[in-house]
């Protein structure tokens, strides 16, 4: 089969056309509630990438993004869709919090990676019940991953209250985690080196977030078990009849995305909050579907993907300090635009792109 | 000649004084941060909101302000606003209390304030109501108002603070009715339960099933539906923090008020003047803190032998003579 469109055209044009259409409808609305657009564009984008206050900001939801971005594009390899990142990094955020709990009287450099697995076993648990009951049961996994997410809320509810939070508080937190739990934040980094940053939440394990690109990348292009998720995600059929065993890749799969989702709890509640809060996950789980759909289920992609939404949603606040008058609700409307773009009007643009080139092709040929 | 002097005086005093002000005006930046349920919540937040309006009126100072979508924005706007050299930022509402504490440490040199919650740090002015008097009051006036002899409370989250509320209630139903009987309901264990007036509605119709004829809420904006079913169903609902009494004449008996308002209105103001005091502040009844409504939508509600009984209460509980239990103190509450 031939390709009908070069691969940059797929990577890069498509992409960006369908960014464009956003900006542009989000343009119109900001022009309908009678602010300037263009004033408005420009308070997102100096927000958000114009300091290094906004800078730091914008890579510490972008940090949660690849995060999340990885755990649904990991699945997708297999065909699989799960919806239940929201879930799987909120009930990672208690582990987390128990590891840090238990050892912050120590130093971080023995905590992070106890925290990482923790986040890693809890968020891969949390995944294991639906992806069990997809490869024995035959439920379908988008239902049980998204009734997980409403289970994982209400009991990290039931934990706050009853065994997490401090006895008397009102706040439904944790208490703060001691010096020994408690990683370096990227301001704290840049005065090793001589160099001063704002404060900002961003911290350490934005790094933590390109190493797992990187080693997403290697498991599912360059190694046995990626190949096999990969084989049997383009056709269950042709996998089974190669050998491959259904039931192991599913779990195989699913539990490597509810780790991926689980270890943004690294970044939020070990790295930002140093205390488990309520909604610690802030959404950032449903936009990873955006971002993997949008990456092309590619660490690259996903990156590149992460770092938009991570502008989108810092500049959004921006946008809500320096315009009051533009509701936090109509911000909400621009993000959610993106994601339509992006994620669900894309034959809108690829389709008419196609023609485009088979056309031009054939002028050439 | 001394008339001369005085008015030279004078006029040398105002001189300075609008030149202070408007100095004052030019990098006198104050800040407001609403919580969770948004300013227009009709009740807490709109509270503070109006405080800092009024303030801006009667001084033409423009104000910043910004309503929080998520937890994890209170840190982020507190120093947004601390680092752009606002002074002074108040917030309203306890969940701020962590987020205070670490931003209010890292920018020593401007004033914050916080209510509802108490922050120890030397640039911070907490401020805490004596919820549990004003609670008192109203609770006095739903048991004499109410036929059936029972009457109910709605919650908003289940929370000390709010148990405060409650148990001042209690008290006060009991003060004036032995015998009558209190249906008490929380409406949930997170922050939503700020903003879900169809569950508060339900809360209150099956309090108001059991025979509950006066219900009060302190529940913030799902008190609009607490409010709403008892006016739906005939029957008489208090409101809480601003004045709702409003909200349906004649079917809110009064208002608990709390005046969230005068905190925001003074800490702009004593920073404005360079009065700003950092500390402890407890408003209660003697200070005007907090307080009934009687306005034109619920004054035909009130007898007089009602109004004489809680003024008397009033004037008690100010001089000491009654005491009202703070749940607070001791997480625990004598009457139920």
């Amino acid at each position: 089969m031939k390709k009908s469109l070069p691969t940059w055209a797929d990577v890069v044009l498509i992409p960006a056309i369908n960014v464009f259409l956003a900006f542009f409808v989000a343009g119109l609305v900001v022009l309908f509630i009678g602010e300037d657009p263009i004033r408005a564009m420009g308070i997102m984008i100096q927000g958000s990438l114009g300091s290094s206050y906004g800078i730091g900001y914008t890579l510490f939801y972008a940090t949660n993004f690849i995060f999340t971005g990885l755990a649904v594009a990991v699945a997708f390899h297999a065909s699989i869709f799960n919806i239940g990142g929201e879930g799987q990094a909120g009930v990672a955020g208690v582990g987390v919090a128990l590891v840090c709990l238990t050892v912050d009287q120590t130093h971080w450099l023995l905590a992070l990676p106890l925290a990482i697995m923790g986040g890693a076993v809890f968020g891969a648990g949390w995944a294991a019940i639906p992806a069990w009951l997809q490869a024995k049961r035959g439920s379908h996994i988008v239902i049980t991953t998204i009734m997980f997410n409403y289970i994982a809320a209400a009991l990290i509810i039931y934990l706050l209250n009853n065994y997490l939070k401090v006895p008397g508080a009102m706040a439904l937190e944790t208490r703060g985690f001691a010096e020994g739990a408690q990683i370096p934040a990227m301001h704290e980094i840049a005065s090793w080196f001589g160099a001063s940053i704002s404060r900002t939440p961003m911290n350490i394990s934005f790094f933590l977030a390109l190493l797992a690109s990187f080693l997403v990348w290697l498991l599912i292009w360059r190694s046995r078990i990626g190949y096999e998720i990969r084989a049997f995600g383009f056709s269950e059929k042709a996998a089974v009849y190669a050998g491959i065993k259904p039931v192991k890749i599913i779990m195989i799969a699913m539990l490597l995305s509810g780790a991926l989702a689980g270890l943004m709890a690294i970044n939020t509640v070990m790295g930002s909050e140093k205390r488990l809060v309520l909604d610690s996950v802030l959404g950032a789980g449903f936009v990873g579907i955006a971002v993997a759909l949008m990456g092309r289920s590619h660490p690259i992609g996903v990156i590149l993907a992460a770092l938009l939404f991570g502008v989108l949603y810092q500049g959004g606040a921006e946008l809500a300090f320096e315009i009051p008058s533009i509701p936090s609700q109509m911000i909400l409307t621009i993000q959610a635009l993106v994601i339509l773009f992006t994620g669900s009007l894309e034959n809108m643009v690829r389709f008419p792109l196609e023609k485009l080139f088979l056309r031009l092709n054939r002028g050439t040929a | 000649m001394n008339i001369l002097k005085t008015l030279v005086g004078a006029a040398a005093l105002l001189g300075s004084a609008t030149l202070a002000l408007a100095d004052g005006h030019a990098d006198f930046k104050p800040a407001v941060i609403f919580d969770l349920g948004g300013k227009f919540d009709r009740s807490f937040n709109q509270a503070s909101f109006e405080g800092a309006t009024r303030f801006s009126e009667e001084f033409d100072v423009e104000f910043r302000e910004f309503e929080i979508q998520s937890d994890a924005q209170r840190e982020q706007a507190l120093r947004r606003f601390a680092e752009q050299g606002n002074n002074p930022i108040v917030v309203a509402g306890f969940a701020y209390g962590s987020a205070m504490e670490t931003v209010a440490a890292e920018f020593p040199d401007t004033s914050f304030a916080i209510i509802d919650m108490v922050v120890d740090l030397p640039n911070v002015r907490s401020v805490v109501f004596n919820e549990h008097e004003g609670s008192f009051l109203v609770g006095m006036m739903a048991a004499m108002k109410s036929e059936t002899g029972k009457v109910g409370f709605v919650g908003g989250m289940d929370i000390p603070l709010i148990r405060k509320f409650a148990c001042g209630y209690v008290q006060g139903v009991k003060a004036a009715n032995p015998d009558a009987e209190v249906f008490q309901n929380m409406t949930g264990t997170t922050g939503a339960a700020w903003n879900d007036p169809v569950k508060g509605g339900e809360l209150a119709k099956g309090q108001m099933d059991q025979g509950a004829d006066v219900v009060y809420h302190a529940a913030g904006g799902t008190g609009r539906g607490v409010l709403q079913a008892a006016a739906d169903a005939g029957k008489l609902g208090i409101g809480v923090d601003s004045n709702q009494n409003y909200l349906h004449p004649g079917n809110v008996l009064t208002s608990m008020l709390k005046r969230v308002d005068v905190a925001v209105y003074n800490a702009f103001k004593d920073s404005m003047e360079g009065n700003f005091t950092a500390g402890f502040s407890v408003l209660g009844l003697a200070e005007d803190g907090v307080g009934y409504a009687v306005d034109e939508n619920n004054e035909t509600l009130i007898s007089e032998d009602m109004m004489k009984a809680v003024e008397d209460a009033k004037a008690k509980i100010i001089s000491g003579d009654i005491k009202v239990h703070n749940y607070m103190d001791d997480n625990s509450c004598p009457a139920s």
